[in-house]
């Protein structure tokens, strides 16, 4: 039998603060969410210093820039409400950015002081329906409610990702024969409170008056969507991943010849190439078309099995449009891998392209020159909850056994999902959620780990315990092309194993009093 | 083209065209992606460098993240200050109160990190959700027997200038305690250097050489020991005024030291700082001593410059920092680089500051306050810079645009202070310059084929 010793929360927290915290706040998440739609900026609702400590710190992973606009609160807004800053903030990204979309987001603050953000836009947009000929210039306006006080970033991805979807997404209802009763002219607009006749639910997108292009859509496309045996659109939500990740999924999806939704899309936006002239917001991301699209896929491929129960847009998409939910975790290492391309497969109803099993037989072949390198290493691991769950399957099934394995947010079900994860190793191996850097390092001390994998704060780790890292996943601010690791899929595989044996061989040959040039 | 937003207007002046005064120290327009940030980090980014001291952010998680190893200000001894810590507060607390957590990590820190002091900082909430911070800070003070010192930063209640004023109220608190330790009648604090990449070392050794004692350093490689005797020093020599003349002031007007302000960028600026300060004691060795000082480090460094000036004569340049009494030296550094500022902003001047940058530069020059990306790259394309000076947040804006980039800010990791950071400087700007990278940048290419036609 596994002999782990499990502990979560009491290896140990022992402190009531949090010394070097090992997760962000949910506007940063939320903020990548947007940057990754086209045509779409970030606008943060709270103090000056959220905008700007999230686009530094995404600047420096990602070193593109990053705008994302604040509605500025002052001393004032916080006594009296931010509504008159947020409703300026709006005409004045508008007027700069020209974008399709703002992604709204709340803070901490915001929230403390009890903003009702869906209602001011809901009344926004009412007042500017008034004024008539709301044309397509105004952008959707999506909200996504993000307290830094809840959660991590992790929280603010996936709520942002909900957001979108339920703005966006037609409502079905709408399907159903209530277009002839909403709609005395499709060529005019629909006022958003008869758009609100048609909300499912209590949220937020209660209040996402569609403009009649979108209620247009539902209309033509309405007559297949309900048939769910001609749908062959497939939605892949990707998780919190790299560029390079991204153009690796559009790359499957692709081989695949089925029309697609990819959810965010920040391969470009955050990654683009050079310019010849300054771009307001860089091309590229997730098409508001796309998105709009989303309810009539056969499926959803959700790349994470830790979105929160209440903002889980795979299940939204299930429930209210009967798109099938695959959930999955990020598919890293081999067992993953062929859970995503099996889900692939049953969603298309198409067999994986060759392209990608050679790929896959290589990999094997790797494994099986690389395994000594690997026999006995043990590896501390950290990260956001679904970036930690595959990389640990992913080590186990190439015999590094995970000895910390730590994710900084609440997690109750973190424990048990690892466990089922570890399904070789033998070494005891402590298990913590809510962890920051300070007490992995204390958990770590006299482990004898020999390798670290996870982002650049892990620095702290091998300056500690002097151990070496491997940096992936985000940020990766100390070293050039963090952006752009490959993780995911076959090929992302090949490319952490390579990484992982070839430190571990580095520091064999450097410890090595005559160093080895073969090794 | 882009628009400078109505509310901007007086806030972009062009020398030669426009008449009236610079507004600032305004508030950011609301949608505005500004380059600011907000009260909380003026105050993280001044004390951040005291090394002994616990700073302990009181708030969600976010604020202490997103600064955790934020500057690059170094420490010869203790670097508790590279911690990161924070109370994390949750739902839970939002709704009851973060006293007793705050409480909590307080006792626990200084039990395991035993600091000399200990700032708590105030985030955005804090006050909103009724912690009475200062009573906690009291009952810790007493019980643990170190200054215990509130840092009132929330974010929104004011400007980056304002978490200045804060952290300087905080760090005063520390002054006046020590009266026994000896202190030199030639003795001075340095205020407002903050070691980036050693460069308190550097002016600290200059100092050293021209026979003066500096009792402390706010708050670069700071200790809170010799903050306590700082009080006692002859002189206050503030550099980066714009976050430590408050400072100065308050112990002025408690202690009856004067203050100097000075710059130590550049070569007349670093000149002046050390003569000023040694005609400030009146003594003839001191004299003596700074004059074969500034002629040794100018006599090696000026046939150094000379060797960049050949290759960066005639290279325009744009600046957009901090403060903006860095702004002021850079446009002098810069033409010792036989370069001309074409764009020059900052995030906190002042309307005395802009009025200066007014007379320093030349005609046609945009002089600008609280710039945000759209505004900077369009003045950038207008006036044909070639570099961009700033911080992380201006770099990607000026590597989009093909033109070359010196990091100025707090995080840089190249010493620019004092005539060694002169030649720095030059070579920092002459490497980026000078690439060949840049003959493949679309937008220099195109830039190229415009003036080819």
């Amino acid at each position: 039998m596994t002999d782990i010793t499990v502990a979560p929360r009491a290896v140990p927290r022992p402190f009531a603060s949090t010394r070097n915290a090992c997760r962000l706040c949910a506007p940063l998440g939320a903020c990548i969410v947007f940057r990754g739609v086209e045509g779409c900026i970030p606008l943060i609702h709270g103090s000056q210093g959220c905008s700007t400590y999230i686009r530094r710190y995404g600047i420096s992973h990602f070193r593109e820039p990053i705008d994302i606009a604040s509605s500025n609160f002052t001393e004032a807004s916080a006594i009296f409400g931010g509504r008159a800053n947020l409703e300026t903030a709006i005409e004045n990204v508008t007027r700069q950015y020209s974008p399709k979309v703002i992604g709204i987001t709340s803070t901490c603050l915001s929230e403390t002081i009890g903003e009702n953000v869906p209602m001011y836009l809901s009344e926004y947009k009412k007042t500017h329906a008034d004024e008539g000929n709301a044309d397509a210039a105004r952008p959707e306006l999506v909200y996504a409610s993000t307290p830094s006080y809840r959660g991590s970033h992790m929280d603010g991805f996936h709520e942002a990702i909900c957001s979108l979807v339920q703005t966006l997404v037609p409502r079905k209802m709408l399907d159903a024969g209530m277009l002839d009763a909403t709609l005395p002219d499709a060529d005019t607009l629909v006022p958003a409170d008869r758009v609100k006749t048609c909300a499912i639910d209590s949220t937020v997108s209660t209040d996402s008056g569609m403009p009649a292009r979108g209620v247009k859509t539902v209309d033509t496309d309405s007559s297949h969507s309900t048939d769910s045996g001609s749908r062959s659109r497939v939605n892949v939500i990707s998780g919190f991943v790299s560029t390079e990740d991204l153009r690796e999924l559009h790359d499957i999806m692709g081989s695949y010849d089925v029309p697609y939704t990819l959810l965010p899309d920040y391969s470009e936006t955050l990654d683009g190439g050079s310019w010849s002239e300054y771009q307001k917001l860089p091309e590229g991301g997730t098409p508001v078309a796309d998105i709009r699209k989303m309810g009539e896929a056969a499926g959803t491929l959700y790349l994470s099995r830790v979105v929160p129960k209440e903002r889980d847009a795979g299940k939204w998409l299930e429930s209210e449009h009967g798109v099938v939910l695959k959930s999955l975790y990020l598919p890293v290492g081999i067992e993953e891998t062929d859970n995503f391309y099996r889900a692939l497969e049953e969603v298309t109803g198409k067999k994986t392209p060759a392209k990608w099993t050679k790929i896959r037989g290589r990999l094997v072949d790797a494994y099986i020159d690389g395994h000594k390198y690997c026999a006995g290493k043990k590896a501390i691991v950290y990260g956001e909850e679904d970036f930690v769950c595959s990389m640990v399957s992913f080590l186990d099934e190439v015999g590094i056994a995970p000895v910390i394995v730590a994710t900084g947010s609440p997690s109750p079900e973190f424990a048990d999902r690892i466990k089922a994860l570890l399904r070789n190793s033998k070494v005891a191996c402590r298990i913590m959620d809510d962890a920051d850097f300070a007490t992995i390092v204390e958990a770590a001390k006299g482990l004898d780990a020999d390798i670290a994998i996870g982002n650049s704060k892990g620095q702290y780790i091998t300056r500690n315990l002097d151990v070496p890292l491997v940096r992936c996943g985000f940020p990766v601010h100390d070293r050039m092309g963090g952006q752009r690791i490959l993780h995911l899929g076959y090929r992302g595989t090949l490319n952490l194993f390579d990484m992982i044996c070839n430190a571990l061989m580095q520091e064999k040959q450097d410890a090595a009093k005559s160093g080895y040039t073969y090794i | 083209m882009v628009e400078i937003l109505e509310g901007r207007k007086t806030q972009v002046f062009e020398k030669g065209k426009d008449g009236f005064e610079i507004s600032c120290g305004k508030a950011s327009v609301a949608g505005s992606v500004s380059q600011r940030a907000c009260v909380f980090c003026g105050s993280r980014v001044v004390l951040y460098p005291i090394a002994d001291a616990l700073h302990l952010i009181h708030g969600p998680i976010g604020c202490a993240s997103y600064t955790w190893d934020i500057r690059g200000s170094m420490s010869s001894g203790p670097e508790l200050h590279r911690m990161s810590f924070s109370t994390d507060l949750r739902e839970n607390e939002v709704i009851y109160g973060g006293e007793k957590k705050l409480r909590a990590a307080l006792v626990e820190l200084i039990d395991e990190y035993r600091p000399k002091a200990a700032f708590v900082y105030s985030t955005c909430i804090v006050g909103i959700i009724g912690d009475d911070v200062g009573a906690v800070c009291a009952s810790v003070a007493a019980e643990k027997g170190i200054p215990v010192l509130p840092v009132n930063s929330e974010g929104f209640k004011g400007t980056k200038k304002d978490g200045y004023r804060a952290a300087c109220e905080a760090v005063f608190k520390l002054t006046g305690r020590d009266n026994l330790t000896p202190v030199s009648k030639f003795s001075i604090n340095i205020l407002g250097d903050f070691n980036l990449a050693g460069e308190t070392w550097i002016i600290k050794e200059y100092y050293r050489r021209m026979g003066i004692e500096v009792v402390s350093c706010i708050t670069g490689d700071g200790r809170v020991d010799e903050i306590s005797r700082s009080h006692r020093a002859a002189l206050n020599v503030v550099q980066c005024s714009g976050s430590m003349t408050y400072l100065a002031k308050m112990m002025k007007d408690t202690y009856g030291i004067p203050f100097k302000r000075v710059s130590y960028f550049g070569i007349e600026d670093m000149s002046a700082a050390l003569y000023d300060v040694a005609s400030f004691f009146e003594d003839d060795e001191i004299n003596a001593a700074t004059g074969k000082l500034v002629y040794d480090e100018v006599s090696t460094l000026l046939p150094m410059l000379a060797e960049y000036r050949r290759d960066l004569e005639g290279r325009k340049a744009a600046i957009y920092v901090g403060g903006s009494f860095k702004a002021f030296s850079l446009v002098k550094a810069l033409r010792h680089l036989g370069m001309a500022t074409v764009v020059v902003g900052s995030q906190t001047g002042s309307e005395e500051d802009y009025n200066y940058l007014k007379e320093i530069t030349d005609e046609g020059t945009i002089i600008c306050d609280d710039t945000n990306p759209l505004e900077l790259s369009r003045f950038i394309l207008e006036k044909g810079a070639d570099l961009l000076i700033g911080g992380v947040k201006e770099r990607p804006i000026a590597y989009k645009m093909g033109i070359a980039f010196c990091d100025h800010n707090h995080e840089r990791k190249e010493a620019l202070a004092g005539f060694e950071g002169m030649r720095n400087f030059a070579r920092e700007v002459h490497d980026s310059v000078m690439s060949p990278v840049w003959k493949y940048s679309p937008a220099r290419i195109a830039a190229r084929k415009g003036e080819d036609e």
